[in-house]
């Protein structure tokens, strides 16, 4: 890291700079620049393809940036491991299900905040003298409606309990900042409400960034919105001042409305 | 009927940590499973010598389970930490003393040894790759003793090794009585061990690693440092299964390195299903079982046999043995 680094602002939880990713020719990051205040409640919007994904890859550490820096809390963390990030609290969750089939809700979430705990590496006892640990994850599992469910096998749940396990799992790291890709994927338009609802209801301490498609969603949670074309900030603003933005409508809610 | 399978579902656990403590409650399969493995110091008092030999290969394939049937893990080279484990135990008892317990303690350390520094290179690979190179790794050592025949006695065996009786009371004899007693109590203790492992929490995270590796850096878990942890515990356990065989034959051969053993251990696991704790101990009796059996008939084609047997428990039973018994039980006890 150079040392010509302007001091970050400790209210911005979350920051990038000249974030730049390519693949050979295509560039799917292309100097991304943002701060994400503390309490957010971001919405990342833009075509398929324009680098959504990529984006909370590269925030998360699951891909490598070409070029450009990740702040998390004002600390650089562009060199750590997706893990160690998690450790210094930015959590992300996944577009398509990546959860752990064979292993019920509480058993998936009670690892997650064992792993938190420090507690995971721990093979001489049993993991049932873990009280506080399994209770923190029952907690969790319970504010997400997912508590009568709780010892069925992830494979068994209904696509929408595991749209809300996924959340579960990543609330277990205890985030400050949590990236959401899609949380509503796949589930039924009438049902989405259900999940954002559980999304809005989080702390106001943490940091949110959603990757959502359904508008009317967008301008219900989002309190600012990132438009983001062809791996690069298209246009950035509040709801109201993204609904008024001649080229935002032009090439992503104009063709969306045919689309 | 299906050893250590948790029911799918929990009726009305009274508390969430109440429903994960009665996950690790013995059951009484599990109580009858370990009385029957007394049955044979009475009823097959001349097939011990057999029964030492599956305690063994059961200690083994536990060993191997636990790498691959929890955490994932593939290996087709294990033998090598078997064959440390046997060579250590050997060299130890011609040239220090014969005591058992401080021979399989020092075997046990070095294979664990063996195991961490290659759990450097394991955890950085996965699936193909990783067969590979373990198999790799288990020729390397293979030929490594052979050539060392100054040390090892190479192709003709580790001889001249003296083994006192156990705890100054029970002389290893021709009958295979110490042997069983003592290879049956090893593996108790290690399966003990073991059964408290896979009950943990990191138990628990070796399970996650097999069900979701993408998922578990996402929850801040370093799979890594898990694997290489888990890589060395196996390790330890191969090499106690290598000491315990060379302290009750008094020889170590080079086969203790081959790659037959690394293939054999593994066509035991699936046998018996892996994963499932009791897998690999099924599996070992079923294998060398069959072994003695089918070789009486026709010694050269016994590899048939078992290739028949694999290939149709497989097809017909993708979770092994064990984990077909576990769904017709299931099946059984819906109705």
């Amino acid at each position: 890291m150079s040392a010509v680094v302007t001091p970050v602002k400790t209210s911005i939880a979350l920051q990038t700079r000249g974030l730049s990713k390519s693949f050979g020719s295509l560039t799917v990051a292309n100097d991304i620049a943002l701060n994400l205040p503390v309490g957010a409640r971001y919405a990342l919007i833009g075509p398929n393809g324009a680098g959504k994904t990529t984006l909370i890859n590269l925030m998360t550490g699951m891909l490598a940036p070409d070029k450009g820096q990740i702040f998390l809390g004002g600390d650089d963390v562009t060199a750590l491991t997706p893990q160690a990030r998690v450790k210094r609290g930015l959590a992300r969750t996944f577009q398509i299900n990546t959860l752990f089939a064979g292993l019920n809700a509480l058993e998936a979430v009670t690892l997650a905040v064992a792993e938190r705990r420090g507690i995971a590496d721990r093979f001489w006892q049993n993991i049932a003298v873990n009280k506080e640990a399994i209770e923190e994850a029952y907690e969790i599992l319970v504010k997400l409606k997912l508590g009568d469910a709780c010892y069925q096998q992830t494979r068994e749940l209904p696509y929408g309990r595991q749209r809300l396990l996924e959340i579960a799992l990543a609330l277990a790291t205890k985030p400050k900042v949590l990236l959401l890709d899609e949380p509503a994927a796949g589930v039924p338009q009438d049902e989405s409400g259900d999940i954002f609802e559980v999304v809005a209801s989080l702390s106001d301490d943490l940091t949110l960034l959603f990757i959502e498609h359904d508008m009317h969603v967008v301008f219900r949670f989002a309190t600012h919105i990132i438009v983001l074309v062809s791996g690069a900030v298209f246009a950035e603003g509040s709801p109201s001042e993204i609904a008024a933005d001649q080229g935002v409508r032009e090439v992503y809610l104009g063709a969306r409305k045919h689309g | 009927m299906a050893l250590q399978d948790a029911p799918m579902t929990t009726p009305q656990a009274s508390s969430p940590q109440a429903y994960l403590q009665g996950l690790s409650r013995w059951r009484t399969i599990e109580i009858i499973f370990w009385l029957a493995t007394l049955l044979p110091f009475w009823l097959f008092p001349n097939y011990l010598s057999l029964a030492s030999q599956i305690a063994v290969a059961a200690l083994f394939a536990l060993s191997l389970d636990l790498i691959l049937g929890y955490a994932g893990v593939v290996s087709l080279g294990h033998a090598a930490f078997f064959g440390v484990g046997a060579y250590t135990a050997g060299l130890f008892a011609k040239f220090v003393w014969g005591e058992v317990f401080t021979g399989l303690i020092v075997a046990t350390i070095m294979a664990a040894l063996v195991g961490y520094a290659a759990s450097f290179i394991v955890a950085r690979f996965r699936h193909l790759t990783l067969i590979m190179i373990t198999l790799g790794m288990g020729l390397l050592l293979h030929e490594a003793a052979n050539s060392a025949g100054w040390l090892t006695g190479g192709s003709d065996g580790l001889q001249g090794i003296e083994v006192w009786k156990v705890a100054g009371l029970f002389k290893f004899d021709l009958y295979g009585t110490t042997a069983y007693g003592y290879s049956l109590a090893v593996l108790f203790v290690v399966f003990l061990f073991t059964r408290r492992l896979i009950n943990s929490p990191f138990g628990l995270a070796l399970r996650g690693i097999r069900e979701n590796f993408v998922r578990m850096p996402a929850i801040g878990a370093d799979s890594r440092a898990h694997i290489r942890k888990v890589y060395t515990i196996s390790a330890a356990m191969a090499g106690i299964a290598g000491a315990v065989i060379a302290q009750t034959t008094e020889t170590v051969s080079l086969e203790a390195l081959s790659f037959e053993r690394s293939a054999d251990v593994l066509v035991m696991l699936v046998l018996g299903g892996a994963g499932r704790l009791y897998g690999g101990l099924v599996g070992a009796a079923i294998f060398l079982v069959a072994r003695d059996q089918f070789s009486g008939i026709a010694p050269q084609f016994w590899y048939f046999w078992i290739g028949v047997l694999l290939v149709v428990v497989v097809m017909l039973l993708p979770n092994g043995i064990l984990g077909g018994l576990s769904k017709i039980t299931a099946r059984w006890s819906r109705k």
